[in-house]
């Protein structure tokens, strides 16, 4: 096993591309990260492709041959693979790209992440986002997305006293992140009250607890360690790439306040990294809906459970904060292309590590957290990087 | 060896309808449809109820009441007028649902509001010439009046589901008589939603002609006079009181068979809920006369005794009283969402 | 097709999850009957049924169990946005119920809004919960309301 660096990193713009194809999105991406690591796409040696639902949404299958077909790496007949864990498959298609690098079976691997998902109407996308859940025992009874998240949301008020303006501040927070980032789909900074009182999704959720459709991709490029300087004078390094998995049912999970798999990941990346919860400057979480992200901090041992609430509102995870989470903007405002959303958050975390950031940069990172979730926790993939 | 029914279930959906909302939307009088009809209210079903999901609910409750189980049962017929499926059995849903299946006989019924009664004669056969052992039979509708029509004030929902055996017998049944015509006073042609009616011609031509004849035929078959209770089909308040007493039973005696007022015609299920009623109360020896009535047109008269096993049951399942208390009143244009009837 | 029917199919009727016939027929006794399994081996029971006892795995005793219907709500929700097949069945409670046997099922609750409350006793009952269109199979199975 050797050590695995990010050397070249690319992200569309996130939102809806009317104009802009599935073809279009990973072009895109894929040749930016090469400008980026300065890389010939002849060097490339395998894909990992991320993607949740192209067969629902643009009704194709296959998509790991058509990424390298219309990326121009057919000629060297690169081996392509798409990856899916609903909408931890970006951070699938990372971890599947570092372990083909690290178990030195190829030494130069693009993992991307790519979701177009508004070919299709709102309600056909909700229904697409469903099958993250269980489509028999969920879904088929009535159960939607928010629907599952909102039932997680009042388990933890009811446990906690989690309160309807924490959960705002989460929104509130990420839009004002985003209004940093030019790729995010929302730009636009919102109040607390706008999302009280934006329509309700599914009780307590409201629209602006609810990351959106999006379109979009993203894509990094990993070399071996040794290799990096080769193509970078800023590589980062990966320092645990872990997953975890369990039920994929809400109603089967040991504890509908905290999802497991987060917990028992990080567990692992952290033990894997040798490094401490306060090691960490800066992360890029799991945050589809409001909930999932005051989970999400608590369930990282970045606050103690029941905590993630208090935390927000207080500002702890601004930048600024005590540990500034979704710089991106985070699936809230920055946006949703499921598939693409674990890349993002890579590409997210280096450039706060390269203190490429700008107005975002997080003063002095130097090790950064991403945490991608599947389903309502069916899937987790923590990924710890560092310069 | 007395043959009878061993158990009964019914069913009725929480909505109902007031006369007074359905007649501010078409302008009519409402006191003058009360005084006509002598109907209150009717049941409405909810969004995710039909015949089948009453149908079911209507013999849980009947297999609850007794103890009796699914695998007991040998034959399941379910008469109705809305059945969710042209082709494709509602029996066959309720088997699955109470685990009857898969060894037993059935069929789905279509005779207008006497659909659940035909079943119950056909158990009764199938009982007696010991081919079964026990047989359901269910009547139940989610009944459709079309708007701005009279039949729309009383056109309701609910269900009830009889089982026939020879052991642990709660009413006997003596004896079962039918009067049968082609007359066409109401129907509905395949693929319409609403049923179209002759007006004043389903009066003395269709019910009454075929509930007299009926009845009497039965009262003159048994040598009867009568007594105790009397169960009519109930399309309003008024036509079975009518009978009732052109056949000489006091109004006493219909009364606690008489459910219309606050549940409308639930059409297959009209008589049979009435016919529950009536059980829930009854005490042993006490003798019930029954006479539905279906559009088409027909009636199905039959003559129970109450025995004394009666008390061991009535009160282990929802009563009709219990079914009829606590309703939860709709205005008209919930109540059309929850019929189907908003065509965009 | 004529103007009325082509009118009927387009009048309010809510589709439910598509299903397909086998899907939906292999599930009826569990839909219709909350039949589960039960693993003797270490008595737990499982509903939606399982046929591999998580902890037990080869070594589980996998028997058939009809569930008694019984519960209490454990979490909830009021969908207000539901995708095709349920859109016009919103606002609808949602829940997660646990069963008096001890699993937990995700189910619709039939009642107002306001009336649902975690901890709240339910039993169960026969509805429909949705179909393939005017015109498809009819998909029927459990909800709960209030006990």
């Amino acid at each position: 096993m050797r050590e695995v660096a990010i050397v070249g990193i690319g992200c569309t713009k996130f939102g809806e591309m009317w104009h802009r194809s599935f073809r279009d999105l990973f072009i895109e991406a894929g040749l930016m990260a090469l400008e980026d690591a300065g890389m010939s796409g002849a060097q490339v040696e395998a894909l990992y492709g991320g993607n949740m639902s192209s067969g629902i949404f643009i009704e194709q299958e296959h998509v790991g041959a058509l990424i390298a077909d219309y990326s121009g790496l057919i000629s060297n007949s690169v081996p392509s693979t798409r990856v899916e864990a609903a909408c931890a498959s970006g951070g699938l298609a990372l971890r599947s790209g570092i372990i083909a690098v690290a178990s030195e079976y190829h030494d130069i691997v693009i993992s991307a992440g790519i979701e177009k998902m508004t070919d299709v109407g709102p309600e056909k996308a909700m229904d697409a986002l469903a099958a993250a859940a269980d489509r028999e025992w969920e879904a088929a009874v009535g159960a939607t997305f928010p629907g599952l998240y909102a039932m997680m949301a009042r388990a933890h008020m009811h446990e906690f006293g989690t309160t309807r303006e924490q959960l705002a501040q989460v929104a509130v927070k990420n839009h004002y992140h985003g209004s940093m980032n030019p790729k995010a789909q929302f730009r636009n900074r919102i109040t607390i009250d706008a999302v009280i009182s934006s329509p309700l999704v599914a009780d307590p959720l409201r629209l602006f607890d609810c990351s959106p459709i999006t379109d979009g991709a993203a894509a990094v490029i990993l070399v071996p360690a040794e290799r990096a300087r080769e193509f970078t004078d800023t590589p980062i390094y990966v320092k645990a790439a872990a997953q975890a998995s369990d039920t994929i049912s809400l109603h089967d999970r040991r504890s509908l306040t905290s999802i497991d798999a987060t917990r028992i990941a990080a567990d692992r990346a952290f033990k894997t990294a040798r490094l401490q919860r306060s090691n960490i400057d800066v992360a890029e979480v799991h945050d589809c809906f409001t909930i999932a992200e005051i989970m999400a901090i608590e369930d990282l041992a970045f606050f103690e459970k029941g905590r993630g609430g208090p935390a927000t509102l207080a500002g702890e995870t601004a930048i600024g904060g005590k540990i500034p989470i979704n710089t991106s903007g985070g699936l809230k405002a920055c946006g949703h292309p499921v598939g693409a959303t674990g890349i993002k958050q890579a590409v997210e975390i280096v450039e706060q590590l390269r203190g490429d950031a700008g107005k975002r940069q997080v003063e002095g990172a130097e090790v950064g957290l991403t945490h991608n979730v599947g389903g309502t926790g069916g899937t987790v993939v923590v990924h710890i990087l560092a310069r | 060896m007395s043959i009878g029914i061993t158990t009964y279930g019914v069913y009725i959906p929480r909505y109902r309808i007031r006369v007074e909302e359905i007649a501010r939307v078409w302008g009519d009088d409402p006191i003058d449809i009360k005084k006509g009809l002598r109907v209150l209210e009717k049941s409405v079903p909810d969004r995710d109820e039909d015949t089948a999901t009453i149908a079911v609910e209507a013999a849980r409750s009947a297999l609850q009441r007794s103890g009796l189980a699914g695998a007991d049962i040998g034959a399941i017929y379910v008469g109705s007028e809305s059945h969710p499926y042209a082709v494709k059995p509602t029996a066959t849903i309720v088997a699955e649902a109470v685990r009857a299946t898969p060894e037993l006989m059935a069929a789905d019924y279509e005779f207008a509001c006497k659909a659940g009664t035909a079943a119950l004669q056909t158990c009764l056969g199938l009982v007696a010439a010991d081919y079964i052992k026990y047989g359901m039979a269910i009547g139940a509708d989610t009944a459709q009046g079309a708007p701005a029509d009279a039949l729309e004030y009383t056109a309701a929902a609910g269900g009830a589901a009889y089982v026939v055996g020879k052991n642990h017998v709660i009413a006997e049944i003596e004896d079962t008589y039918s009067f049968t015509t082609d007359t066409f006073d109401f129907w509905r042609r395949q693929g319409e939603q609403y049923p179209k009616h002759g007006g004043r011609f389903t009066g003395e031509p269709g019910y009454f002609k075929h509930v007299l004849a009926g009845a009497r035929g039965l009262l003159h078959k048994t040598h009867s006079k009568p007594e105790d209770f009397a169960v009519f089909h109930q399309p309003n308040g008024k036509f079975p009181r009518k009978v009732a007493s052109t056949l000489g039973f006091s109004q006493q005696q219909v009364k606690q068979g008489l459910v219309v007022e606050k549940l409308g015609n639930a059409y297959s299920g009209s008589s049979l809920i009435g016919l529950a009623s009536v059980l829930d109360v009854a005490e042993p020896g006490s003798r019930i006369f029954m006479t539905s009535f279906g559009s088409g047109a027909g009636s199905d008269s039959f003559t129970f005794r109450v025995t004394e096993e009666i008390g061991n049951i009535q009160s282990q399942a929802p009563t009709v009283a219990e079914l009829l208390a606590a309703p939860i009143y709709l205005d008209y244009a919930l109540y059309a969402k929850h019929k189907n009837k908003i065509v965009l | 097709m004529s103007a009325e029917r082509a009118a009927l199919s387009l009048c309010i009727s809510w589709r439910g999850d598509s299903m397909t016939v086998p899907r939906f027929s292999r599930a009826i006794p569990n839909r219709y009957n909350l039949i589960g399994t039960k693993c003797e081996n270490c008595n737990t029971y499982y509903f939606p049924p399982r046929p591999v006892c998580p902890p037990c795995r080869r070594k589980g005793v996998i028997r058939e169990y009809q569930f008694e219907g019984s519960g209490k709500v454990v979490t909830h929700t009021t969908i207000y946005s539901a995708p095709e097949g349920f859109s016009k069945m919103t606002p609808y409670v949602l829940a997660i119920v646990e069963l008096d046997e001890g699993p937990r099922l995700t189910a619709q609750i039939v009642c107002d809004p306001s009336e649902v409350k975690i901890g709240m006793r339910v039993k169960s009952v026969f509805r429909k919960l949705g179909e393939d269109g005017p015109d498809g199979v009819i998909y029927y199975g459990t909800k709960f309301i209030p006990a």
